[in-house]
């Protein structure tokens, strides 16, 4: 009895340390009007709430961000995933090569990757447009068009993290009975009618678990942005964690940043139960 | 066309459409290694990849234009720390919560989940404050605090976990018939049991810490103390404007070394990942 607490308690005393507590207090700070430079924070309950939610328009701008870099993200980066996959599961020629090459930026950092994705996009003499001039078609200033700017830092980031989604199916595509398909050949059943009837309702569960991890990882991306468009141009691309750390550590708006985390929490919570609640239904 | 001709077209179809599909994932590597053998002028010309003259002396002005070597040991050492405290901490719990009954267990389990899918973010704001009432703001010790105690410890356990789970049992009563304590069947027995588990962890938690961004950005602030991502960021003019070559040849540096690890051990290193997403 003693002996499981005692096993357990330095993960229990780092979790209620830097873990509960600060989630407490970021409660707390939710409701105070707290800036850094004065060091008083006054208790101003729900202000921070309402300001984000009714008056402040920038709240609004950088939910739709991040709702469209989710949208642009997600979708793209788990069918791109699934396509290597099937491509990749069964062993070929160069099937680990392939595997390594489209798993490598995974274990490179954010921080290199959008450096050098930022270096090949630039407007003039960037190695991207340079290879579109090749047939014949004269690129954008990728980074400093809103539009372009968002495209370009999604596109980058699903190249980085693809692999990791690869990966995981994979391992669940091997984990499915060959028994199942070979018989379905014998009775004659076509490639598409064998996946639409057996591979994909079979992948359900890993899909489920890809697609909480992605929409998660798409709300938290931040070193991505940071590093290639700080936000900008004319904050087409200022998404929620990155507006919390400019709010917190920027602008020293204590309180309101805290609001906007406790938010980003919620929607993080909401978005992972109502997928939980979707595939349940789906598998009734 | 013979069926086996079909099947030959079919495969070299599929191999072209993957080694067109591999360009974005390879080229930015070797766009990056050449920039940084590039001078200003070649980086803005027309480009190629093989740089007409080659500036070896761009590595070496990575070193004088900030305390590089300094940064990159830093990465190394708080990497290693993390990793070494993460698998101490986490196998410990994780073993409690897989082999020893008490009671409360089932809803530190419960917490711990909730803790997983809390972001960083959200933490970050009251851990800076601690941090700096602490006075350790511009110190490493967040960098191997936060880490090991936060979302991706709390993974750590949860794979630890699984995998004593699935240990035979039958080793453990051997061991305690022979007298050892809970403590000395953890550390004789289900330690030396658990390598693959602990390798995994391992490399995730190494890498992890390796790569992480927001914390340093947030907590340091002398240039000494910057580890590598920080650093990599930081090689400007004086208008802010980026100092391509040096920065492409500091990132060849970060990356290059990190790189040559994984392609000897991508076997290990891919089925740790898949690993963590799946039962993470």
């Amino acid at each position: 009895m003693m002996e499981g607490w005692l096993f357990v308690s330095p993960t229990l005393i780092g979790f209620l340390v830097f873990f509960l507590g600060p989630l407490l207090a970021v409660v707390y700070y939710s409701m105070t009007e707290w800036n850094l430079l004065t060091q008083q924070a006054t208790f101003v309950g729900l202000r921070n709430f309402e300001n984000a939610l009714l008056e402040n328009p920038d709240f609004w701008l950088v939910v739709r961000n991040s709702v469209i870099f989710a949208i642009g993200l997600v979708p793209l980066n788990m069918a791109l995933a699934l396509l290597l996959a099937l491509a990749l599961s069964r062993p070929f020629l160069g099937v680990v090569f392939f595997r390594t090459i489209f798993f490598a930026p995974v274990v490179t950092s954010a921080i290199a990757w959008a450096i050098v994705w930022k270096f090949m996009l630039q407007g003039e003499g960037g190695a991207v447009n340079q290879m579109l001039s090749w047939i014949g078609i004269d690129g954008p200033n990728w980074l400093r068009q809103p539009s372009w700017a968002m495209a370009a830092v999604i596109v980058t980031r699903v190249i980085k993290m693809v692999g990791l989604n690869m990966i995981i199916y994979i391992a669940a595509l091997q984990s499915i009975p060959r028994d199942y398909e070979e018989a379905a050949l014998l009775e004659g059943a076509s490639r598409w009618q064998i996946f639409r009837m057996i591979t994909w309702p079979m992948l359900a569960p890993t899909t489920l678990i890809i697609m909480v991890l992605t929409t998660i990882g798409s709300f938290k991306v931040f070193d991505h942005i940071y590093q290639m468009t700080g936000g900008g141009p004319e904050n087409g691309t200022l998404v929620l964690a990155f507006y919390i750390y400019q709010q917190a550590f920027k602008f020293f708006n204590v309180g309101y940043a805290s609001a906007l985390a406790l938010i980003m929490f919620v929607i993080v919570m909401i978005l992972t139960l109502v997928q939980v609640m979707i595939r349940q239904r789906g598998a009734e | 066309m013979s069926r086996r001709q079909i099947q030959i077209t079919y495969r070299l179809c599929w191999t072209l459409a993957l080694l067109i599909l591999a360009v974005p994932f390879v080229f930015p590597f070797l766009w990056m290694i050449s920039g940084g053998f590039k001078s200003t002028t070649e980086i803005f010309g027309s480009p190629t990849l093989i740089p007409r003259v080659w500036r070896f002396e761009n590595f070496a002005e990575v070193f004088t234009y900030q305390p590089f070597a300094r940064q990159y040991f830093n990465s190394l050492y708080i990497a290693g720390a993390v990793t070494v405290l993460t698998l101490f901490i986490a196998s410990l719990a994780g073993y409690a919560l897989a082999r020893i009954r008490f009671a409360g267990a089932g809803l530190l389990m419960l917490l711990l989940v909730t803790a997983l899918m809390v972001p960083e973010e959200v933490t970050i704001i009251p851990n800076f404050f601690m941090v700096r009432w602490a006075g350790l703001v511009d110190t490493h010790w967040p960098l191997i605090l936060l880490p090991t105690f936060g979302p991706q410890g709390v993974m750590a356990t949860f794979l630890m976990r699984q995998f004593f789970l699935a240990l035979p049992k039958e080793l453990e009563d051997a061991g305690k018939m022979d007298g050892l304590s809970r403590f000395g069947v953890w550390w004789k027995i289900a330690i030396p049991m658990s390598r693959p588990a602990l390798a995994a962890v391992a490399i995730i938690t190494f890498l992890h810490s390796w790569n992480l961004f927001l914390e340093p950005l947030i907590f340091l602030s002398s240039l000494e103390k910057f580890t590598l991502p920080l650093a990599l960021t930081n090689f400007n003019d004086s208008y802010g404007l980026p100092l391509w070559n040096l920065q492409l040849a500091a990132t060849s540096l970060a990356v290059v070394p990190i790189l040559v690890i994984y392609l000897i051990a991508q076997r290990q290193i891919m089925e740790s990942f898949a690993l963590s997403g799946v039962k993470g």
